[in-house]
């Protein structure tokens, strides 16, 4: 990992066009880094998608899980461990 | 071309008005993508849509001519967007544009950032290229979806006319609910003009019931607030928005806090309550910034601790806590760091907290307050002539109760009137704050006078800012409103001229305007009265007629472009560093020009 600070961010949102760029938008115009990207629709849910985010752990990183959480197509935003992400299962296709 | 009729829209065309009007007996009815949004938009409330037809959006302009809703037809989109935006504050109400795809849309992109900056709860309804074409850079296709991404609450590109059954009540909850704020709809003219058999409507979408408030973190803050020696509250638009003015007086006043207002508070408090220490910040009264140096808790309730009312972060309040209340969560900790927030609707936590708290008196604190506001007050310089702009104010608001509704645009003139005109309620000042736009004022006067039509609308503008929505002199006439333009008329961009004065060693670059503009003419020219004051031989008389008179009518007041706002933080400098003055200068010396 480039990351100085690994930290992983595990979110639900609603599976509808446009949450994509909605998230990956609101991190891109606060000029945050988002290292990793992975989304894919709940297997069971066809309603949801998880996306996993990979960025570093800055200050400000609280405040924008707030306004992440503020966007209508997010449901949850839970920080999660690299154990048992998608971004420890994939590592191989990274190189 | 997309101008065409298609077949389908012709055959929604043809539908009898009856089957459309009918909602007693439930029955399966066959509608255009336009006429549902049109119904949907009647089911809401909406009686006066602002807007400018086009291509993309013939569908829902023919179906709106069926219609009970009203339109004004602006001159230029982001006059419909401002237009709206003055509906929707002056009722609290989320208010409707409509424009066409690509310019139409880039166009209206200003007046949807300001309302997301200030909260606003505005839909703007834009027409799209026929979803087959979108992506071929077809005529008058613009990504409308990307550009109202950032600067909206929320934002939706419709796919089908069905969908506009859930994205239309979904937009006006939105824009309603928690901290209100702006929806972009952007519907293809392919989903106008689709056909969909419809049987039940949705319910129309209203404001989500707030979080319940629990009892302890609001008796939390009561403790801190009366075991503080020195507090203040920071009142802000949070306030205005959630009807909370009655009782957050009753709070302040049984606590016998004082409080400053933010430019969006103005009217929370009256002026002249014995408790408003009037408006902070950048602009604020010296005493304002120099009692938040000594409070020791400052309580901000609805704010956001924009720059231009904390100044330089560090330096704001140097000895106080903050507590902070607000609706928001992602405004908590944003700026600042409180030892103590509440996340709900600051009404709900002072309906609590008066129900919970004991009368206090903090005569020491207030003494002091006091003392402070005597020997720091304010400098009105120039209130008693009618051609310098603390008396032009000082004359408009005399000659007016209390009953008008004010707004402004944005500069100098601006700053004028948040420090001295005498607000006495919420909604009586409405000004564009966070994106700070030129040409806010004259549309959204316009919309304010067709939301209350039985108060007087007063525009107080400068001659940079009104040349940036001039047009709709044309719809102010064309509505006969009670609408009366205030040039306060320095032929300048005089608060760019006065920070290159102040900071830039009055290197004046690019602020007169070397053609001078005869806005009474232009008034005129577009069916409006106009009078400039310096023709008459008592200016104050024709002051008074002309705002006494109904109708439009715009009154010009010439000024020296030496006038300042003052005081003055610098910005990014600490609120306490206040420039109060400038030597004259000896080649321009202050008083009025012609």
């Amino acid at each position: 990992m480039s990351v100085a600070n690994p930290a992983i961010l595990k979110l639900t949102v609603r599976n509808h066009p446009g949450v994509m760029s909605h998230v990956c938008g609101l991190f891109a115009r606060r000029a945050y880094n988002l290292e990793g990207i992975m989304v894919r629709p709940v297997r069971d849910n066809k309603q949801l998608s998880r996306m996993w985010l990979l960025v570093n752990e800055e200050e400000r990183l609280q405040q924008l899980i707030r306004q992440t959480e503020k966007l209508v197509d997010v449901i949850c935003v839970e920080p999660h461990a690299m154990e048992g992400s998608a971004f420890e299962a994939t590592q191989e296709y990274f190189v | 071309m997309t101008e065409l009729a298609t077949p389908t829209r012709a055959a929604a065309d043809s539908l009898p008005t009856e089957t459309r009007l009918d909602v007693a007996a439930p029955q399966t009815r066959e509608l255009s993508g336009a006429r549902l949004l049109i119904e949907l938009l009647e089911r809401q409330g909406v009686t006066c849509i602002a807007g400018v037809p086009g291509g993309a959006n013939l569908p829902m302009y023919d179906a709106l001519s069926h219609s009970p809703i009203s339109h004004v037809l602006a001159r230029h989109e982001q006059g419909a967007g401002f237009i709206a935006q003055g509906m929707a504050r002056i009722t609290g109400q989320a208010q409707v544009c409509f424009a066409s795809s690509g310019p139409g849309a880039t166009n209206l992109l200003t007046a949807v950032a300001d309302a997301h900056l200030d909260s606003v709860p505005l839909i703007a309804i834009t027409g799209q290229v026929p979803q087959a074409m979108i992506g071929t850079d077809a005529f008058q296709e613009i990504d409308t979806f990307g550009l109202m991404l950032p600067i909206s609450k929320h934002n939706y590109l419709v796919r089908s006319a069905a969908e506009l059954l859930e994205v239309i009540p979904a937009a006006f909850e939105l824009a309603l609910s928690g901290r209100p704020g702006p929806v972009s709809v952007d519907i293809p003219k392919d989903v106008q003009n689709e056909i969909i058999s419809v049987t039940d409507l949705p319910a129309p979408g209203v404001r989500a019931p707030d979080p319940v408030v629990a009892d302890e973190p609001v008796l939390a803050m009561i403790e801190r607030i009366q075991a503080a020696s020195k507090p203040v509250l920071m009142i802000g638009g949070g306030i205005v928005y959630a009807g909370a003015t009655d009782a957050l007086r009753r709070f302040a006043e049984r606590l016998d806090i004082p409080a400053v207002q933010t430019f969006m508070g103005l009217g929370v408090l009256p002026s002249d309550h014995p408790l408003s220490l009037g408006m902070l910040g950048m602009h604020g009264a010296p005493y304002t910034n120099l009692v938040l140096e000594e409070c020791d808790l400052l309580v901000g309730l609805g704010v956001r601790f924009d720059d231009r009312a904390t100044g330089k972060v560090a330096a704001f309040c140097p000895n106080a806590q903050f507590i902070h209340v607000d609706i928001d969560n992602s405004e908590i900790g944003k700026v600042l760091q409180p030892v103590q927030s509440i996340v709900a609707d600051v009404g709900s936590v002072l309906e609590l907290a008066n129900r919970m708290l004991e009368e206090q008196r903090n005569t020491k604190w207030r003494q002091r307050v006091d003392q402070l506001k005597n020997d720091h007050p304010l400098d009105l310089d120039g209130k008693d002539e009618l051609f310098r702009p603390y008396g032009a104010i000082a004359a408009v608001a005399a000659l007016v109760d209390d009953n008008a509704n004010i707004t402004t645009d944005v500069g100098q003139h601006q700053m004028w009137v948040a420090q001295a005109y005498p607000f006495v309620r919420p909604r009586q000042w409405i000004s564009s704050g966070g994106l700070g736009t030129m040409g806010f004022g004259l549309p959204a006067a316009i919309g304010m006078a067709l939301a209350a039509p039985d108060h007087k609308t007063i525009c107080f503008s400068g001659d940079g800012s009104l040349m940036m929505n001039i047009q709709e002199f044309a719809t102010a006439a064309e509505h006969n409103l009670d609408l009366k333009v205030i040039v306060l008329n320095n032929n300048h961009l005089g608060l760019v001229r006065q920070q290159q004065t102040l900071f830039y060693e009055k290197n004046l670059s690019a602020v007169k305007f070397e053609q001078r503009t005869d806005f009474p003419a232009a008034a005129r020219a577009m069916g409006m009265k106009g009078i400039d004051l310096s023709d008459f031989e008592n200016p104050q008389q024709a002051l008074q007629q002309a705002l006494n008179e109904p109708g439009p009518c715009l009154i010009n007041i010439p000024i020296s472009e030496t006038e300042m706002v003052f005081p003055m933080v610098a910005p990014g400098g600490a609120n306490k560093d206040m420039i109060v003055s400038e030597k004259p200068d000896a080649a321009n010396p202050a008083g009025a020009s012609k």
